[in-house]
């Protein structure tokens, strides 16, 4: 399978304005690959470097170091991103759109030709199962279906990689069992998802592969059964290899 | 250009879905009317003060509608995090603002029409004359202007943190060229060295805003048409000052972390 996201050795730093105040190194010397067709965990806990690696890849955020590529392009070129679909955690999209409005408008900046753009809307207001809601203001959305029309928004352009930034993160169980089985649909349709969560127990049931990063480093990578071990669980796991010490009673 | 139609798109769809210029054009056309229902002290010129009034209005409209709407274009894309998705796409930083800056001045375009086509129907209610060229030069000139003033509060939005704060910089400060700008060289050849040289500085560096501002004169007092060379002239001296703000304003954003 061919690898579709490489980091090499990528360092990110944030200088401090402040007086007297440590640079902050986000990620140090990150080697990631994920390969065409795989569903990739990016774990860690909060801090961990996780959006700042995404942000990376989408040329957000330059490098201090280190380098970044999405089908062997660059990620600083935005040619980069033709074949990319992503999905920011909590975003509030323009309100005084529909959902129509705005796939299509994500559409022409992809410069997807109308008919196309057309079916392709279609299509994904059925799968992300706002059909009987793409007239209606996005103002007038539940939070659920927000998460959802941005889903459909990463798809606009029929992606080969999503980039997903804890895309069930707020939403109830049945939002989230939705977007779980959106995920699924799209990894039966071969596509390479690459996505980070707190929900382990989600992560277990629909990832190829998973990396564990902490302190901006990559503490673990492969297989759930491989991290998993002879541990009960992800979360046990996940819990051993950040170094987790659990409070115990005086 | 397709990234910057598809975002102009966009900000134009906003104008005509909130409620700013509704609320501004309906209390325009209320004082307008209001005051060309009442005949004050008889006097038979009196038109010519309600055509000044109703441009007065016109020039506060078209500010308030030009300023409010770009100062909070990026950063309510900031604050919503819309900014994310749509710099994921292959959009560049540059079409962007190109598109938010192309969005806002149609937007301002449109607002002028609705506003210029109101006075002419109220001017010639009471004159009974079209002076359609008049109009036009005065309504270009006023648009032109306007893009030179949606470039200065898109790069505020991108210094200034607050879009309030952005907004009440840029009314200050084109308030000031219009109401004194045009006098800031009289005022330094009274002034000793070095705040002479200072204030030549400051009156050939601001844009001078105050041309087409005092082109009202040319439809309330009746005077003819002024020449074509120099509206081009001006076209050129206005745009010069548009892509100079919007250069910086690429600048700026280039270096600005997008969360």
């Amino acid at each position: 399978m061919p690898v579709i996201l490489k980091t090499e050795k990528l360092r990110v730093e944030f200088r401090s304005h402040e007086f007297r105040q440590a640079t902050k190194i986000a990620l140090a010397g990150l080697d990631l690959e994920v390969s065409a067709g795989e569903v990739f965990g990016f774990l860690g806990p909060n801090g961990a470097g996780k959006t700042t690696t995404m942000n990376v890849l989408l040329g957000f955020v330059p490098p201090t170091s280190g380098a970044a590529y999405l089908f062997g392009i660059d990620v600083r070129q935005p040619i980069a991103r033709q074949r990319i679909g992503y999905l920011p955690e909590m975003t509030y999209y323009y309100k005084f759109l529909t959902a129509e409005e705005l796939l299509r408008f994500y559409a022409k900046i992809f410069g997807l030709p109308r008919g196309e753009t057309d079916k392709r809307i279609d299509q994904l207001l059925k799968l992300v199962e706002l059909e009987h809601a793409r007239k209606r203001p996005i103002k007038s959305y539940s939070k659920g279906m927000q998460q959802r029309v941005g889903l459909a928004q990463a798809l606009i352009n029929n992606p080969d990689l999503l980039i997903l930034d804890e895309p069930t993160s707020g939403l109830d169980p049945l939002g989230r069992m939705k977007v779980r089985e959106i995920i699924q649909r799209l990894k039966q349709e071969g596509k390479t998802v690459f996505f980070s969560s707190h929900e382990l127990g989600e992560v277990e049931t629909i990832c190829d592969r998973v990396a564990i990063i902490h302190q901006g480093e990559l503490k673990a990578i492969g297989r759930v059964n491989e991290i998993t071990g002879q541990r009960a669980s992800l979360e046990k796991a996940f819990l051993d290899i950040i170094g987790f010490q659990p409070i115990t009673a005086p | 250009m397709r990234n910057i139609f598809a975002v102009a798109g966009i900000v134009i769809k906003e104008l005509y879905r909130r409620k700013d210029f509704y609320v501004l054009f309906i209390l325009t056309v209320l004082v307008c009317l209001i005051m060309a229902s009442v005949n004050i002290f008889n006097d038979k010129q009196i038109v010519r003060y309600l055509k000044e009034l109703c441009l007065l209005l016109i020039w506060i409209s078209s500010l308030v509608i030009a300023i409010t709407t770009t100062a909070r274009q990026i950063p309510a894309e900031r604050e919503q995090r819309t900014l994310l998705p749509l710099l994921a796409k292959p959009i560049t930083r540059t079409q962007l603002i190109f598109g938010k800056f192309l969005g806002c001045w149609l937007v301002c375009g449109l607002v002028l029409i609705c506003f210029y086509v109101f006075f002419g129907a109220l001017a010639a209610s009471r004159d009974h004359t079209w002076p359609l060229l008049n109009y036009f030069q005065a309504a270009f000139l006023h648009w032109i202007m306007l893009g030179v003033v949606v470039a200065l509060a898109l790069l505020g939005s991108l210094v200034f943190a607050a879009p309030s704060s952005n907004s009440t910089i840029c009314f200050v400060i084109v308030a000031t060229i219009l109401t004194v700008g045009r006098y800031l060289d009289a005022v330094a050849l009274a002034q000793p060295e070095p705040f002479r040289s200072m204030l030549y500085v400051v009156y050939f560096a601001i844009p001078h805003l105050e041309i087409p501002f005092e082109m009202r004169n040319l439809i309330v007092h009746d005077w003819p048409l002024i020449g074509w060379n120099f509206i081009g002239l001006y076209l050129l001296y206005a745009l010069a000052y548009t892509a100079a703000f919007l250069v910086a304003a690429c600048l700026v954003f280039r270096r600005k972390p997008v969360n």
